[in-house]
């Protein structure tokens, strides 16, 4: 029996392509407009469709006349999802679907489709508790040690107030998909982060085997966590292709339908108590949030307070899930963590003002509530020195006489990220050439290029050697890219495929050379004896003796075996600093400097890290200053389901972005763990701890507009 | 967007014709920055788009010791890059400075900037100018942040003109011009607060186009545009504030301040205009005429933060008129 490879990472002195920074290997296609999005796909033949949703935040349909859609000349399919009787739940539920030969005809048909409904009454906000009556649910109360006592004894109290609304993703490309179903088969193209699984959604909801669906989509334009189902509009696309005789369907959102009704990130409101011995030891944690996701209420795990610091001994948390009549949340980017994060290291920068301490301080103080104090302390003190925070810190409030000032803030965050369930298959042709399948997708993450450096580490062979095919289901199934567990999946999987290939490889090279597999190693090209580099033969010599067969080779990562195998692990930490300029004349913010440092095990490319890490430290400044779903309690709609007032930062406003990968030996020993989420965290956090030290005061509602802040200023001044 | 006919005249005289006695019947298309977005949401269904972008007698920018004649559709980026407007109207250059996406610069044309529609959001929603459901205007209880606090109703929303403040301080006109005959309106009397729904925020007929613009001579007459807006990406101000002094020596002879984004209309500080009348800009008279600036506001629930922001547009605009800022 052959033996099996060493699997493991070499070690950090000896990569030649992993921990190198390279550029994206679809940057050039992307950023030429070369690169083809499913959006951009138009099969010959293909039909445009359109959604009728509802105008109605609560309503039951009491009859739906067709009639008027289906005689006009160009439509060919015509389906209605609410039918009589069915209460819609939100303002743009989806009601009826249309698919017409331009897409002029879609829209004037959607237009002729007559629905009478029954109007009921609705609530569409949650901000205001009091005004939410029997849409709010208590979700029971969480207590450890004794909070009362701490509360009582604490040198230092500190009580506040926060909140987060729901925010959207707003993905640039929005969610939808050509389908074609001709018979039995069917050809997918999706906005997806799941080639993989999607194929069973649809074929379930057509009743067609799996074994004949077959999905494509090589880029896509942005998920942020609400892209894995086929959803309503993916399937109603397809039963409109069947039911035209196979006709491809192109059904993609339009912007408002985009940012009403294809997912959000719940909100949270919080009153919280806070506890501190006069030495900077947080004692207690007192909190009372409610937030909503839409119709479900909304649910956030009360362990994860206080963030990070959930070792404090005496805690009482209580929270109540709101429902209201909005579209529904889905996952975003690190689910609850920023709004939690946010919670809390507000809380806790307000109870280091009370203490007249530096919050920098208070918190590294206090790292022994964390599972990662080391981490932690390390990632600070590495902060602080590129934010030159001790020099430019200053006491809240205490930032000159001119109307701009200047203040510091600081966050941290935490996140699982253990690679998912995936399998590889790597392929030496007989010509040398390597190419390596897996059915897993790029998000704009740089998947694609990290597979590619794996696979080229292992065989000792430039990234242009590595053929890499991924984004169709027909290859090895491959998860979901959701809970940043795509890097951990796919870098170990394509590893493992490799070196079972390379192992192949040997077994054919070493009788050549007389010697055992096990003595061989594939170095700079070449496949050589280990120890004496001269006796060995080129990769293109070495793939000829394999006549004319190919070595195809599969490997796995299964999420079980994982931390025994140690090629991906969980549970990474990251720190945000913030330095903002705040104008107390008009209430606007600026950012002039964020710093991240961010820890995600072993950086297989520090580029495309830090591209993820700059990202989103973007978001924070939107979700901080800009974004806000903003609804109508009069008319039950969303305000601003736009790119006009639905604010994100542009180039001008999102200042300096610092990012440090935090790349050390023993980070790297705990192999690849996934990035996506844990740098998203933080810096919403940072950036209001930043505007609080600014102005002396916390503006307790994020985003921080111009009359929010000057709201908080007034109150300051009263 | 509805099926409409397209029609792209060479002359002037040829579009006039192409256009309708009622609104819907015919609407004229430049930039299309507004436009085709209004159609696209069914806001506006013309059976008819009169292209006038290949009419030459609109365009063009001519300075002469009679003022500025800016054709209507000039562009925004061709404004702020002539030489005669950065020296005489540099208010003007601010103005367009501030429609900060450079893309809307390059097809946005002047024209397009006093006629364009309200941003209002329950507007592009589709409950028309005056925003009413059930007879009663959706604003007052609404989310109205970015709506007006001066005018004090039928009509909220505010104005979204980037010029038209700039331009009503610098006492210009506008040329409307029909198949009848033209007429030349102050651009201060072009902005019109409509009284109902069937009414519009300006008083372009139907049946006419807005030609050119005649901006007075400036040369002395120390102005600026001061917005307040969140982003320097694409968004819109939150307040702006244009200022046209005419001085006598060190002291302000006749000054004109007129606010933006706070009323459907260009709005017009009566009151700080007389309090700076006859002063020398220090910087106590400044904050004074700041303060009077915001005189007989009436904000609404959600925008009281507009009345400080109008206070600050007015004082930078002051001070960068006269070359504090």
């Amino acid at each position: 029996m052959a033996n099996l490879p060493d699997y493991h990472w070499p070690p950090m002195g000896k990569r030649r392509v992993m921990g190198k920074p390279m550029n994206r290997l679809d940057g050039i296609a992307k950023s030429s407009g070369a690169a083809k999005y499913n959006s951009d796909v138009k099969p010959e033949g293909m039909l445009f469709g359109a959604l009728l949703t509802s105008p109605h935040a609560h309503a039951k349909v009491k009859a739906i006349d067709t009639s008027a859609a289906q005689k006009l000349n160009g439509v060919e399919a015509v389906r209605v999802v609410a039918n009589p009787g069915t209460e819609v739940q939100w303002a743009g539920a989806e009601i009826a679907f249309v698919a017409a030969r331009t897409e002029e005809i879609a829209n004037d048909a959607i237009r002729l489709i007559k629905v009478d409904y029954e109007v009921l009454p609705h609530l569409v906000s949650e901000e205001d508790l009091s005004k939410t009556g029997n849409r709010a649910r208590a979700v029971g109360e969480q207590v450890t040690g004794d909070p009362e006592k701490a509360f009582k004894e604490a040198d230092a109290v500190s009580e506040g107030h926060y909140g987060i609304p729901v925010l959207t993703h707003c993905c640039l490309e929005p969610h939808g998909q050509t389908i074609a179903v001709k018979g039995d088969h069917i050809e997918y193209f999706p906005s997806t982060q799941n080639v993989y699984g999607i194929a069973t959604d649809i074929g379930r909801a057509l009743n067609i085997p799996v074994s004949n669906v077959h999905v494509h989509m090589d880029y896509m334009g942005g998920g942020f966590g609400s892209k894995f189902p086929a959803d309503v509009w993916g399937v109603e696309a397809a039963k409109m292709s069947q039911s035209s005789g196979g006709k491809p369907v192109k059904m993609f959102l339009d912007r408002a339908t985009e940012l009403s009704i294809a997912g959000n990130r719940p909100s949270i409101f919080a009153n919280v108590k806070t506890a501190a011995k006069r030495d900077g030891t947080i004692t207690a944690w007192e909190s009372q949030t409610w937030s909503t996701g839409g119709i479900g209420g909304g649910n956030v795990n009360g362990q994860l307070f206080p963030y990070v610091f959930n070792k404090v001994p005496n805690r009482r948390v209580n929270h109540t899930a709101v429902s209201v009549n909005a579209g529904g949340a889905r996952a975003w980017r690190a689910p609850i963590h920023p709004q939690v994060c946010f919670v809390t290291c507000s809380a806790l920068e307000d109870l280091a003002a009370k203490l007249n301490m530096d919050p920098l301080e208070m918190f590294v103080k206090n790292l022994n509530y964390t599972a990662r104090a080391d981490l932690y302390k390390f990632q600070f003190d590495k902060a602080a020195e590129l934010m030159e925070w001790k020099k430019n810190w200053h006491p809240r409030g205490d930032s000159g006489s001119g109307p701009v000032k200047r203040g510091l803030g600081l966050a941290l965050g935490t996140w699982g990220g253990a690679g998912h369930f995936s399998t590889c298959k790597t392929t030496i042709h007989p010509d040398a050439s390597v190419e390596v399948e897996l059915a897993t997708q790029d998000l704009g993450t740089g998947s694609r290029t990290m597979v590619a450096m794996i696979a080229a580490e292992t065989f000792g062979l430039p990234v242009s050697a590595i053929k890499v095919k991924i984004g169709d289901n027909s290859y090895p199934n491959s998860g979901g890219s959701g809970g940043s567990t795509t890097s951990g999946g796919i870098t170990s999987s394509t590893r493992k495929s490799s070196m079972n290939a390379l192992q192949k490889l040997f077994e054919v090279v070493a009788q050549s050379l007389n010697v055992t597999a096990d003595e061989l190693e594939a170095v700079d090209g070449r496949i050589r004896v280990k120890g004496n580099p001269d006796r060995g033969m080129s990769f293109q010599q070495a793939a000829q003796k394999l006549g004319v067969n190919s070595i195809s080779e599969m490997g796995e990562n299964n999420p079980r075996q994982a931390p025994q195998e140690g090629l991906n692990t969980g549970g990474t930490g990251g720190v945000q600093m913030a330095d903002v300029s705040v104008d107390t004349e008009t209430g606007i913010v600026k950012m002039n400097r964020i710093v991240a440092v961010q820890d995600c095990g072993l950086v297989v490319n520090p580029k495309t890290a830090e591209s993820q890490v700059f990202g989103a430290c973007i978001m924070s400044v939107c979700g901080a200053l800009y974004e806000e779903r903003i609804m109508d309690q009069q008319t039950g709609r969303v305000l601003n389901p736009d790119m006009e007032f639905y604010k994100l930062a542009g180039i001008g406003d999102i200042g300096e972005i610092i990012v440090h990968m935090d790349i050390r030996e023993e980070n790297d020993r705990r192999g690849v763990i996934g990035l996506g989420e844990p740098c998203a965290i933080g810096g919403l956090a940072a950036i209001a701890n930043a505007v609080a030290n600014a102005i002396g005061v916390r503006v307790p509602r994020v985003p921080l507009t111009p009359a929010r802040v000057l709201a908080a200023l007034e109150r300051r001044t009263a | 967007m509805q099926p409409f006919e397209y029609a792209h005249p060479s002359s002037l005289h040829e579009a006039l014709a192409l256009l309708g006695t009622q609104w819907g019947e015919a609407d004229v298309l430049a930039g299309g920055t507004d436009q085709i977005s209004l159609m696209k949401e069914f806001l506006h269904t013309p059976k008819r788009v009169v292209n006038i972008k290949g009419i030459k007698e609109l365009g063009g920018i001519r300075h002469s010791g009679q003022g500025l004649r800016i054709g209507a559709t000039v562009t925004f980026d061709e404004l702020a890059s002539n030489q005669a407007v950065h020296s005489e109207y540099p208010s003007l250059v601010s103005a367009v400075m501030g429609v900060s996406s450079p893309q809307i610069r390059n097809m946005g044309t002047v024209g397009g900037d006093l006629c364009q529609r309200p941003r209002c959001w329950y507007f592009r929603r589709g409950f028309g100018l005056l925003a009413m459901q059930n007879g009663k205007s959706l604003v007052p209880n609404g989310d109205n942040r970015y709506h007006a606090i001066f005018g004090g109703g039928p009509a909220y929303f505010v104005s979204p003109s980037s010029l038209g403040p700039a331009l009503v301080a610098l006492g210009a006109k506008v040329k409307l011009v029909s198949s009848s005959g033209s007429r030349t309106v102050d651009v201060a009397k072009f902005f019109v607060a409509p009284q109902n729904e069937s009414s519009r925020e300006t008083a372009l007929l139907p049946n006419e186009i807005l030609t050119e613009i005649e901006v007075p001579p400036a040369r002395g007459v120390k102005n600026a545009t001061y917005e307040v807006r969140q982003k320097e990406a694409l968004d819109w101000p939150l307040v702006a504030a244009a200022v046209a002094l005419q001085m006598q020596g060190q002291t302000v002879g006749k000054a004109r301040i007129v606010l933006g984004h706070v009323a459907p209309t260009p709005w017009i500080a009566a009151q700080a205009e007389q309090a700076l009348a006859g002063k020398s800009l220090t910087g106590d008279t400044i904050e004074q005429v700041a303060q009077a600036a915001a005189a007989g506001a009436q904000p609404l629930s959600e925008n009281g933060y507009k009345v400080q922001l109008t206070r600050v547009a007015v004082k930078r605009a002051l001070l960068a008129a006269s070359g504090k800022a």
